[in-house]
């Protein structure tokens, strides 16, 4: 071990041990019997509208986004605030559709988006297909977390050769999968809200802080090369970077709320009004977000990527360690713990519902529906906390015996994956006008489609279409899922010819609030 | 305009509908469009346009959101 920063890491393990703790007890908040899937992993269906902020806040805006968006700033500029309107365009989208998927799934309790699809559409290898899309989206996501855990272990001076080195990261998922077996949801909806807390007070002490110590906003942009202030202008017949900026932001913003991660915190509301509530209040988590990309150029002016003492750190976590080394340079030991502990502790509440999301999927979708199906309720709540720690346990091998940007490849593709399920999920809950099998049809090409261009971008989300003499750079995401949409509409009448469809068992007034008794 | 009798449960409500959700619109519309926004000034404090034109765009979405909540609330 080098240079390890004692208080900081005090201050943090102390903060570490309070969430710990939290998570334990949680298990007898809003108390429930944690034998019943519902209550392991929706919490009941109980949060009301603060706790659904905290949650969701603590779900979507996770650990890696907070290291990730700003080292983008730090090494690509412009480019990496696609994260500010991505994340102002979920919340019509939130405010609109989710609502009714709350309202269908309550009624007949549904806990994962393939549950809704197996009622809607009546067929198991559709439901399948967005179980499999969910868990496989969701299992690189939950490694990234443990990358931004990594990284602030590291930044406090805590390291070591070989294993010993994953040895702190390899404490703290222990930790995590102990209390999330033992209490559910409602653990990191506990947690949640003590590292919201503390991820805001970095994010302002950030934007305060140091721009004062920097000499201001004006010297800050002053220091960021002029080709990283603003996108490159495109040049002729092509919309260059105006159309990746564009197609990022929206195609990340309709895959968001696809994520199982996204519809168990969604679904854990107490009622659809809490969603739309939460569709006006969530953006003060946009807002930080934004704040906290600018603190990447922040760390381009103080100029830590020259600092020697942060030289190894660079060169282990490359542009990933930005936003730690700035901290370092300019917080007290103190406050440095505090805010790599929001940090932890935001790596901890996401990679928690991931992994019950992921376990939720594997059993009300997989093994009820094709292993066996006659489980007694409380076999299916055991099997789904079985599973939720084979989950974490394999991000955790993937962390540590795989380099980190494979981690970062497949989560980049489980975007491109999970928005597949758009039509099937986001439209099913609007119109059942679609045939089951052209959407499963659908779902395979928009996976091929979206995988290709992935892979003929040279392993990167952003896939130039040309026609005729024209290019659009844009979200392969976004293509496929056009190509998807298309092949799902067309097929559908077809279909419609070869087979009846399967039965519908929701009905159109289940999307909406239940008419007022009194 | 005329709307056939609902009988099948599967057709939408129209109910669901509110001319309130246009205003989803102009916040699409608004990030959406890089050209609006991709120039350095006029500067706040200095911080160029497109950062604090983005920014000033996450309060309003929030309002227009609250907006339609509030209008749309039964």
């Amino acid at each position: 071990m080098q240079n390890v920063n004692w208080t900081a890491l005090i201050i943090f393990l102390v903060l570490f041990a309070l969430i710990t703790w939290l998570g334990f007890a949680a298990a007898h908040w809003r108390k429930g019997d944690l034998d019943l899937l519902h209550e392991w992993g929706l919490g009941g269906r109980r949060f009301g509208t603060v706790v659904t902020w905290f949650l969701i806040g603590g779900d979507l805006y996770t650990a890696y986004t907070f290291i990730a968006v700003p080292a983008l700033a730090f090494g690509a500029g412009a480019v990496a605030f696609f994260a500010v309107p991505y994340t102002i365009v979920i919340y019509p989208i939130l405010f609109l559709v989710f609502p009714r998927l709350w309202y269908v799934c309550h009624r007949h309790n549904y806990i994962t988006p393939a549950d809704f699809v197996r009622g809607r559409f009546g067929n198991r290898w559709l439901a399948l297909a967005i179980a499999i899309t969910g868990i496989i989206a969701t299992m690189p996501y939950i490694a990234l977390q443990l990358v931004g855990l990594q990284v602030v272990i590291g930044a406090m001076g805590v390291s070591g050769t070989g294993y010993r080195g994953d040895l702190p990261l390899v404490i703290a998922f222990v930790i995590l999968a102990a209390f999330t077996y033992s209490s559910g949801l409602r653990a990191p909806a506990s947690i949640a809200i003590v590292k919201d807390i503390l991820i805001y007070i970095t994010a302002f002490a950030a934007v305060i802080i140091v721009p004062i110590q920097l000499g201001g906003f004006e010297k800050i942009f002053a220091a960021v090369p002029a080709s990283k202030l603003l996108l490159a202008t495109p040049g002729p017949n092509t919309t260059g970077a105006y159309g990746a900026y564009a197609t990022l932001a929206l195609g990340s913003a309709l895959a968001l709320f696809l994520y199982p991660h996204s519809i168990t915190g969604i679904l854990s509301a107490s009622s659809g009004h809490a969603i739309r509530r939460n569709a006006a209040l969530l953006p003060g988590y946009s807002f930080m977000l934004g704040l906290l990309a600018l603190v990447g150029f922040f760390a381009i002016a103080a100029g830590v990527g020259e600092l020697p003492a942060y030289a190894t750190g660079f060169k282990q976590f490359g542009n990933n360690f930005a936003v730690p080394a700035l901290f370092l340079h300019i917080f007290p030991s103190w406050f440095v713990g505090i805010a790599f502990a929001a940090v932890g502790i935001g790596a901890l509440v996401p990679a928690a519902i991931m992994s019950i999301a992921a376990a939720n999927l594997y059993t009300r979708n997989i093994h009820r529906e094709f292993i066996n199906s006659d489980i007694a309720d409380r076999q299916e709540a055991q099997i789904a906390k079985w599973v939720s720690l084979i989950v974490k346990f394999g991000a955790l091998v993937f962390i540590v015996f795989l380099p980190s940007k494979f981690a970062i490849y497949l989560q980049l593709l489980g975007g491109i994956w999970i928005i597949q399920t758009l039509p099937s999920v986001m439209l099913g809950v609007y119109t059942r006008w679609f045939n089951d099998w052209a959407l499963l049809i659908g779902w395979v090409a928009g996976i091929v489609t979206g995988t290709a261009m992935f892979v003929a971008a040279g392993l990167a989300p952003t896939y130039t279409l040309a026609v005729g003499g024209f290019t659009f750079p844009g979200y392969s995401a976004l293509y496929a899922v056009i190509v998807n949409l298309v092949l799902s509409v067309v097929l559908t009448p077809l279909f419609n010819q070869l087979s009846a469809g399967a039965a519908d068992e929701t009905v159109a007034a289940e999307y909406r609030a239940p008419a007022r008794t009194g | 305009m005329d709307r056939p009798e609902i009988t099948d449960p599967r057709d939408r409500n129209p109910a669901a509908w509110s001319w309130w959700y246009l205003l989803f619109l102009i916040q699409f519309i608004a990030v959406l469009w890089p050209p609006f926004y991709n120039k350095a000034e006029p500067s706040l404090i200095g911080i160029p346009f497109f950062y604090w034109y983005q920014l000033l765009w996450v309060i309003i979405g929030a309002i227009l959101t609250a907006i339609v909540y509030f209008a749309t609330d039964d």
